[in-house]
């Protein structure tokens, strides 16, 4: 009795049509957050929830709950599939909303396995340059480098407080502070009036302070953290490590701002901020850096050439576009390839697209290396989207030229 | 011989209107100055060569918004003020500004502006209408607009200004934008620009020696040197404008060249060309009012663009009369008419007048897709590119729909729905087009027609078939409560297109949206990223499917389905216009509060029209007539 009410409601209309109506109160509200809180603030707050507890709207608090975007979605795929297994019955007539059904049940499946398992990071190239390796700028790492080995602790080990012992290495560390998003400040010589946070590295030219995180997408956090070594006669001292002197986008910005008091200045402070930091413990030399996360490849990409062309006469942009080189010595390829918007390379499963770049005649005036950002996707299920578009426009097809079919016989008829 | 008049009239009157469209087409025969032929020369301007027409055209509906310039607008209408084409304008501001700077092209509206740049209030005896002045009346006030706009553009953000700060923008980008066009063919105020250039040219072999000698430390002659030194000032000015691309490419080359750059190129060793001397030659006739002068300058020039610019000028002038031409407006007249016979037939019933709006949108209707298909051709792209011209395209497949509903139901609501849609989609595109060149350059990611005839065509049909189900509820809410024409079969035949409707927007909508994800996961990896757009799109294929459902589930009926389809024309609007104004994601391109306004507007007009929708059927006077 109880199991034929359940199976009553999940597979009822009434339940599509109020989700269907919740669906549309939540895009229509995440939409609009958008404004105030960013794109991924946004998504992490009404679609990527199970419940929402009140809404935020233009600095306004709406004490409104909510199914979140993953209740929907996963009552939507119950409801499809319980109506699909419980009423299914194969006849011509109903062939066209089954595909479309199916198609979209493979629509949410695939989105659910994207949310789960896809992957984006960026690769940075100069012209020249030669890389094996993506970098993930919303994840960091913390690096101890000693003669080519690296040990590398990721960001979520880097809690406040904590003491991290890795056994490879001959010290621990304290996490004093972690600062999710920072800020530099150059410590003009004649002008320190704080003591520095410590006097190892950079910490003794450079001065950082956390800021609130932010929500675009094309503004990134970019992480500091302050850290004690402890070797086992106690304390090593402090260091300060931070994204902004390894996240190349992020150096270039710095460069950028004290370009304007004089190159050179600029120069000699990206070289303050980029210089290596080296301590020693147990005998042994390391070097240590907070960095964005980093995966390697079997395979290397060299930017040979970055073009980025306008419109004539304007500064529309017109192209831009990638020449790489691609080098897997397992397969002993080594072969150029073009990236450009909407043509990317999809090799090893993962798919190169064409991001930023710093190109052309601006580029040339300043000085600076032509260089491209490309953005790298693992996305196992990013053939699902082709498929169940596929299906669902010909399931609707189908029913709707038998609508049409039918009616046209009738007006024959009549 | 009523019969006679009822076979024959429909197409008696269509003809009339095809005969009244083809005079359009005649072009202005020039009367001394050949100003027309002018229009038909090509320059590259906003990255693509278009004709000095189009240039002219969009320049004045950016400064005037309007196509044409009045010369008197202090006077009535009736009163006949000389207006002049956009073309003979354009040729003045760039070759004969001493003219043309004391045109009234400049419109103003906002009165804090006016105050501002100290400009006179309507007074037709001094000859201002308090709304549009000269180059000459605003350049009195420019050192206050820049004041003014420096701590406007410094201190505020777009989506945060006042009226007054917009105004003060605008004027500044209306000021840059005249100027360019002084500064593109010649100096702006130069006197005697012939003799002047002439001087120019005998200068430089001896002012490339003194720049030699000045080099090495020796003795120059300093006066001659001063001399060129503030012709190249003058000219690496007008270099910095960015003015159109006047002067076609020099052999073996491609790209247009800006004038300012070709006279700063003379001293490296290109020499002043034909084309340059063709301008100067215009320029010294159009100020010395010689016309025939004018005349043989302008076809000599013509003469040195054959044979390499042959393609410039067939496009130019396909452009010309494409422009001449104005499709959409004269479609959008023929689109009132024939709305207008429909309405009343629905009243009388007479078949003569219903066909005879049927017959006028079938004209309406061709000259539409004459339009759209001479713009595609003219782009070399699918229909829809911009804001523009996804209006052209939404209103061009509602009349589709129209027509296709009214062959089926012969009952004057199709016919209704091809006038209605395709005049309000045609003055919304009208207005749309006040921004300026609406064949602007593709950026990067959107240069690629693939996605263009796929995605975006996909997605603007599921619009124009989503606002088609919601005017037809809007019918039957007019017709059903206000007059007692809705018989049982008319509404249910309604309510029948609508439910068909519904299901095409369904289709077009969902694939459009999901061929959306695709090309965001061609361009960077992600199928679907939550862009206010795309999230427009998905709640319209939302709604569609929650109607299509809430009509399965035997949960609303007529009435029902009439109620949500209105709420159809909500979603569409708000996924079309609404979420552009947001200024966030990617697809954000155009804010005007204008536009905000009607939004507004609209929106609120359709909750009116649900809220009637939902009132007790005796409240109908249509229903309370059925039950008699």
């Amino acid at each position: 009795m109880r199991v034929s009410r359940l199976i009553k409601i999940f597979t009822s209309l009434r339940l599509t049509v109020t989700l269907l109506a919740f669906a549309i109160v939540l895009v229509f509200i995440g939409t609009l957050a958008q404004v105030d809180e960013g794109l991924y603030g946004a998504q992490a707050r009404y679609f990527r929830q199970w419940f929402i507890f009140g809404i935020d709207l233009f600095g306004k608090k709406i004490p409104l709950p909510l199914p979140g975007g993953y209740l929907i979605g996963t009552l939507m795929l119950i409801n499809l599939l319980a109506a699909h297994i419980y009423r299914f019955q194969l006849s011509v007539k109903k062939i066209g909303i089954q595909l479309a059904h199916s198609g979209v049940i493979l629509l949410l499946v695939g989105q659910l396995i994207t949310d789960m398992l896809a992957h984006e990071s960026q690769m940075r190239l100069e012209e020249g340059e030669t890389k094996a390796y993506a970098e993930d700028s919303r994840h960091c790492e913390l690096v101890f480098i000693n003669d080519g080995t690296v040990t590398a602790i990721p960001q979520k080990l880097l809690v406040p407080g904590d003491v991290v012992k890795i056994d490879s290495l001959p010290f621990s560390f304290r996490v004093k502070s972690f600062w999710k998003n920072s800020e530099p400040a150059f410590r003009a010589p004649m002008m320190q009036n704080a003591p520095p946070l410590t006097t190892n590295g950079v910490a003794v030219n450079f001065d950082f302070h956390p800021v609130a995180e932010t929500k675009t997408m094309d503004d990134p956090n970019v992480p500091t953290a302050v850290i004690e070594i402890i070797g086992p006669n106690g304390s090593l001292g402090d260091w300060v490590v931070s994204n902004w002197g390894t996240d190349a986008v992020m150096v270039q910005s710095v460069g950028t701002t004290y370009a304007r008091m004089s190159p050179q200045m600029a120069q000699k402070i990206i070289g303050e901020l980029t210089a290596p930091q080296s301590m020693e413990a147990g005998g042994k030399p390391f070097t240590l850096a907070l960095r964005p996360e980093r995966t390697y490849f079997p395979f290397s990409l060299t930017l040979l050439k970055a073009t980025h062309t306008v419109y004539e006469g304007t500064d529309i942009p017109k192209d831009f576009r990638s020449r790489v080189r691609l080098q897997n010595p397992a397969k002993h390829e080594d072969r150029e390839v073009d990236i450009f918007m909407n043509a990317p390379l999809r090799y090893a499963g993962l798919t190169f697209y064409q991001l930023q770049m710093d190109a052309g005649e601006a580029t040339q005036q300043a000085g600076r290396i032509p260089n491209s950002v490309l953005q790298i996707v693992r996305n196992p299920g990013w053939l699902t989207p082709y498929l169940g578009c596929g299906m669902v426009a010909a399931g609707l097809a189908v029913q709707f030229l038998f609508h049409l079919i039918g009616f046209i016989t009738k007006r024959k008829t009549k | 011989m009523k019969k006679i008049f009822q076979r024959w009239f429909p197409a008696g009157l269509m003809l009339v209107m095809a005969l009244w469209f083809s005079g359009k087409l005649q072009p202005v025969k020039d009367k001394d100055f050949a100003f027309g032929e002018f229009g038909q020369l090509p320059v590259t301007a906003n990255g693509r060569v278009q004709p000095m027409d189009s240039l002219g055209r969009n320049a004045l509906l950016q400064l005037r918004e309007k196509q044409t310039l009045n010369l008197e607008p202090w006077k009535d209408w009736n009163a006949q003020p000389r207006i002049i084409s956009a073309t003979e304008w354009l040729a003045n501001v760039m070759m004969n500004s001493a003219v043309a700077d004391e045109w009234p092209v400049f419109r103003v509206d906002n009165q804090d502006l006016i105050s501002l740049l100290k400009l006179p209030e309507k007074d037709a005896a001094k000859h201002s209408d308090g709304k549009h002045y000269s180059w000459n009346q605003i350049s009195a006030g420019f050192e206050a607009l820049h004041r003014e706009s420096q701590r406007i553009e410094t201190n505020t953000v777009a989506q945060t200004r006042t009226a007054y700060e917009r105004a003060v923008v605008k004027m500044n980008q209306r000021v840059l934008l005249y100027a360019q066009l002084k500064n593109a063919v010649q100096p702006a105020d130069v006197a005697d620009w012939p003799g002047k250039l002439d001087a120019y040219e005998k200068m430089i072999p001896a002012a490339v020696v003194a720049a030699k000698a000045q080099q090495a430390g020796e003795n120059f002659d300093q006066q001659m040197f001063s001399q060129f030194a503030g012709f190249i000032q003058t000219f690496q000015f007008m270099s910095s404008l960015e003015s159109p691309l006047i002067l076609p490419p020099v052999e073996n080359s491609h790209e247009w060249r800006r004038m300012g750059d070709a006279l700063l190129e003379a001293p490296r060793g290109v020499p002043v060309d034909a084309a340059i001397h063709d301008y100067v030659k215009m320029s010294a006739a159009l100020a010395a009012d010689k016309p025939d002068e004018f005349n043989a300058a302008l076809r000599d020039y013509r003469s040195t663009l054959l044979p390499a610019q042959t393609k410039a000028l067939a496009k130019a002038r396909a452009e010309v009369f494409f422009n001449q031409m104005e499709p959409f407006y004269n479609a959008m007249v023929i689109y009132v008419l024939a709305g207008l016979l429909a309405i009343f037939s629905w009243f009388n019933l007479s078949e003569t007048l219903r066909r005879s709006a049927v017959w006028l949108i079938w004209l309406a209707f061709a000259i539409h897709t004459t339009g759209l298909i001479y713009r595609m051709v003219l782009e070399g792209r699918p229909p829809v590119t911009n804001l523009y011209s996804s209006a052209i395209f939404i209103g061009w497949g509602a009349c589709l729909l129209g027509i296709i509903l009214e062959k089926f139901h012969k009952n004057g609501i199709g016919a209704v729905v091809s006038a209605g849609v395709g005049f309000i989609t045609l003055i919304i595109a009208h207005h749309l087009a006040l921004e300026g060149d609406t064949m602007e350059m593709m950026r990067a990611v959107l240069d690629t027609n693939f996605w263009l005839a796929t995605h975006v065509v996909a997605v603007t049909t599921g619009y124009a078939s989503t606002f088609v189900a919601g005017f037809l509820a809007l019918i039957y809410i007019v017709r059903g409560m206000f007059t007692k024409t809705m018989d049982e079969a008319t509404g249910k035949s309604l309510a029948r297109m609508i439910y068909g409707i519904v299901c095409f927007a369904t289709l077009f909508s969902f694939v459009g949206t999901v061929l959306g994800g695709i090309w965001a996961d061609q361009s960077w990896g992600r199928f679907w990223g939550w862009d206010p757009k795309e999230n427009g799109a998905l709640i319209i294929v939302l709604w569609n499917a929650l109607i299509l459902h809430l009509r399965w589930g035997g949960m609303v009926r007529e009435r029902g389905l009439v109620v949500c389809a209105i709420g159809g024309n909500i979603v569409t609007s708000w996924s079309w216009f609404g979420v552009n104004m947001l200024g966030i994601g990617l697809h954000s391109y155009g804010f005007t509060d204008a536009a905000f306004k009607w939004l507004l507007f609209f929106v609120f007009s359709q909750l009116v029209f649900i809220a009637l929708g939902l009132l007790p059927a005796k409240w109908w006077r249509s229903f309370s007539a059925r039950a008699v």
